[in-house]
């Protein structure tokens, strides 16, 4: 098979606590370099807090597994420092085409909307993702451990304990919290005895990365029941360097050994190309999958994030991106606890607020589960009717559901927001993941919100016409950037202007204030991973501190 | 709009909302439909879920009760047949 990767191996060390017999203690601990655990560990370090990763092999993700990243994902990338690498080597697309038997019944074009640094998604193989987060771990000073396999799990008051194996044998470690991000299978689970409950699909897809030698477009092809796989669905989709990713639905009564043998699967790939073009395979794999998640993420000092959590079908693209949101949610809150500025329960906000995340993530994968692969005669019937009316309807091109686009979740029963009190439009209610758009930077620069937004605090968008007259207000607004738990005013100005001791945005189209529906003397509080947390007309320093002191738990 | 005022063609846009309830995508209203579909065959056989069909035309037709609406829907329907 060809390779247009060469994958990395990282070099493994022996951990000095093993050669001088000790064991260590750290405020905290991961396992699993995958891309959700060096999330984490990258934000951890931004945060300063000092962190160890344990990963039982020495290399990135084997084969393309996650293809598509969605524009959050991409904007906690970019707080991360790897996004620009991501988005440069990425694909982007916007026409997809749905075919149902011969013919193709639609196709559309997701153009991004307009006024956004990121587009809705890119498509990049994992490996490169992964690649990617250990280089910005390593520039971190991530203590990154390769070949350090965790084998037992001891749980006390105030730590936990762990033993790990390495190829020199195995030694001990504690940590105030332990992040688990070791994947599906998830040792950290079994060895605590928990369960994670959900639903298996009996189906089973082979996937094979297939290296074009012509040019071919940069669309995404979804089949439903085509001839040359009848009964089945096949999906097409381009990654980067001229690699191709195709599913095909198999069904359960298949042999997956079988099935992944080249001579099985080039005659598969020819027929749907047609014989003439030419390509070469890179990868297959033969999977299966199941939509399901822990009941709670936290368990004492242990956090699951990632797929150790929470596992959805590929339909969506919501494994890797929902992941890295866990983590998004979960870094800022656990550097409160740990500098004892927030009680530890505000870490059951990580769970309560990511387990519906979950569950949302869960409940539209599995509806694209369902619809691109029915479980009884009628469903099929359905599903077929809708392809056939959707030729010509639009309803029925919104019922088509070949798996929904990413996005986050709306987090508006979280108990961390501050009702409305005033009346505003638009969606940016309390809980929401914000929208972003251009301003222009205290340095005369163009930029965007969301990169203004978040890591390391709280801050408050104060919406005027002239920053300039702000007056004795703006010394209201510094006054909380010395509180305990600071909250960094940021003025958003309709005319470019500056303040001195604070950042001014310029709404340079007057976009941040039409999407946050905000008049003069609007604010909106934020929380440090770019969610909104209240918002009112008129500022009051009374409300925003009650506000920030419910949203870390401290009331 | 009293009856007969104006002839309601029939919806080929999407359509699909619930009083009281907020959307934030616009997949989702209608997605809730179609999965509240698939759920109500669950566990039918054949013959039972084409009853249920059958009588699911009837009580919306009902409900709709423009026959010029009726009218366009039937022949739409058949064209696909
Ligand atoms: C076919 C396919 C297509 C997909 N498409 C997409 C997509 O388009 N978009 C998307 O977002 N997601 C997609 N996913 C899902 C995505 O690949 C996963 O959600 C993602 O890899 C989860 O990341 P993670 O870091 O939680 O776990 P993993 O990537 O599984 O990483 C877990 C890590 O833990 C380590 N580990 C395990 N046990 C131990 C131990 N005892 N000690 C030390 N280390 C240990 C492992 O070595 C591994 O590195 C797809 C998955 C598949 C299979």
């Amino acid at each position: 098979m060809l390779q247009t990767y060469t994958y990395p191996k990282y070099p493994y060390v022996q951990p000095a606590e093993q050669k001088e017999r000790v064991a260590r203690r750290y405020p905290v601990v991961i396992v699993g370099a995958g891309p959700v655990g060096m999330a984490a560990a990258i934000d951890c370090r931004l945060h300063g807090i000092p962190v160890v990763l344990l990963d039982e092999d020495d290399t990135v993700s084997i084969g393309s597994r996650g293809v598509c990243y969605a524009k959050r994902a991409l904007e906690i990338l970019d707080r991360l420092g790897v996004g620009e690498r991501v988005v440069a080597k990425g694909v982007s697309w916007n026409v997809g085409r749905t075919f149902f038997h011969e013919e193709e019944v639609f196709n559309f074009n997701l153009l991004p909307e307009p006024d956004h640094k990121r587009p809705g998604m890119i498509n990049l193989q994992q490996y490169y993702l992964e690649q990617y987060l250990v280089e910005r771990c390593v520039e971190l000073g991530v203590d990154l451990r390769w070949k350090n396999r965790v084998v037992s799990v001891q749980r006390m008051s105030d730590q936990v304990r762990l033993t790990i194996e390495t190829p020199d044998g195995t030694y001990g470690i504690e940590a105030d919290w332990l992040i688990a991000a070791d994947g599906a299978k998830s040792p950290i689970r079994k060895l605590m005895g928990l369960e994670v409950e959900g639903k298996i699909f009996h189906d089973r897809f082979l996937i094979a990365d297939v290296v074009m030698k012509a040019d071919f477009p940069a669309e995404r092809w979804f089949w439903f029941d085509p001839p040359f796989h009848p009964n089945q669905s096949v999906l097409l989709h381009r990654q980067a360097d001229n690699v191709w990713r195709i599913d095909f639905q198999l069904g359960w009564n298949t042999d997956p050994e079988e099935e992944k043998k080249p001579e099985k699967v080039i005659p598969r790939i020819k027929a749907m190309l047609g014989d003439e073009r030419e390509f070469e395979l890179e990868w297959v794999s033969v999977y299966t999958f199941q939509c399901r998640r822990m009941q709670e993420f936290r368990h004492g000092r242990v956090l699951f994030v990632g797929d150790a959590a929470h596992q959805v079908s590929p339909f969506g693209a919501r494994g890797a991106n929902s992941g890295i949101q866990d983590t998004d949610n979960l870094v800022w809150k656990l550097k409160l606890v740990l500098d004892g500025k927030a009680p530890e329960k505000l870490l059951d906000t990580y769970s309560s607020e990511r387990v519906a995340a979950a569950d949302e993530n869960i409940l539209n994968s599995t509806r694209s589960t369902d619809f691109i692969t029915p479980k009884s005669n009628t469903s099929r019937l359905f599903r077929n009717a809708v392809l056939t009316l959707a030729e010509h309807h639009a309803f029925a091109r919104a019922l088509v559901n070949s798996g929904r686009l990413s996005v986050p979740a709306f987090l508006t029963e979280s108990p961390l927001n501050t009702a409305d009190e005033d009346e505003f439009a638009g969606r940016m209610v309390p809980g929401a993941p914000m929208d972003d758009a251009p301003v222009g930077l205290p340095d005369g620069g163009k930029g965007w919100l969301l990169d203004q937004i978040g890591g390391q605090g709280f801050q408050l968008l104060y919406f005027t016409d002239v920053a300039e007259r702000l007056g004795d207000r703006l010394e209201r607004l510094r006054e909380l950037t010395v509180d305990a738990v600071p909250v960094e005013p940021l003025i958003v100005s309709e005319k470019a202007g500056s303040v001195a001791g604070a950042r001014v945005l310029h709404d340079l189209m007057h976009l941040v204030a039409k999407r946050y529906d905000a008049r003069e003397g609007s604010v909106y509080l934020l929380r440090p991973d770019q969610h909104v947390v209240a918002r009112w007309r008129k500022f009051d320093a009374h409300k925003v501190r009650a506000a920030v002191a419910r949203a870390i738990c401290n009331q | 709009m009293t009856k007969g005022e104006l002839a309601m063609p029939l919806t080929l846009t999407p359509n699909f909302s619930e009083a009281g309830k907020r959307y934030f995508r616009a997949f989702s209203p209608g997605d809730d439909f179609y999965e509240m579909l698939i759920d109500a065959h669950r566990d039918l056989d054949d013959g039972e879920s084409a009853m249920l069909n059958a009588q699911l035309i009837l009580l919306l037709a009902n409900h709709i009760g423009d026959l010029a609406v009726l009218r366009e829907a039937l022949a739409k329907a058949r064209e696909g047949a």
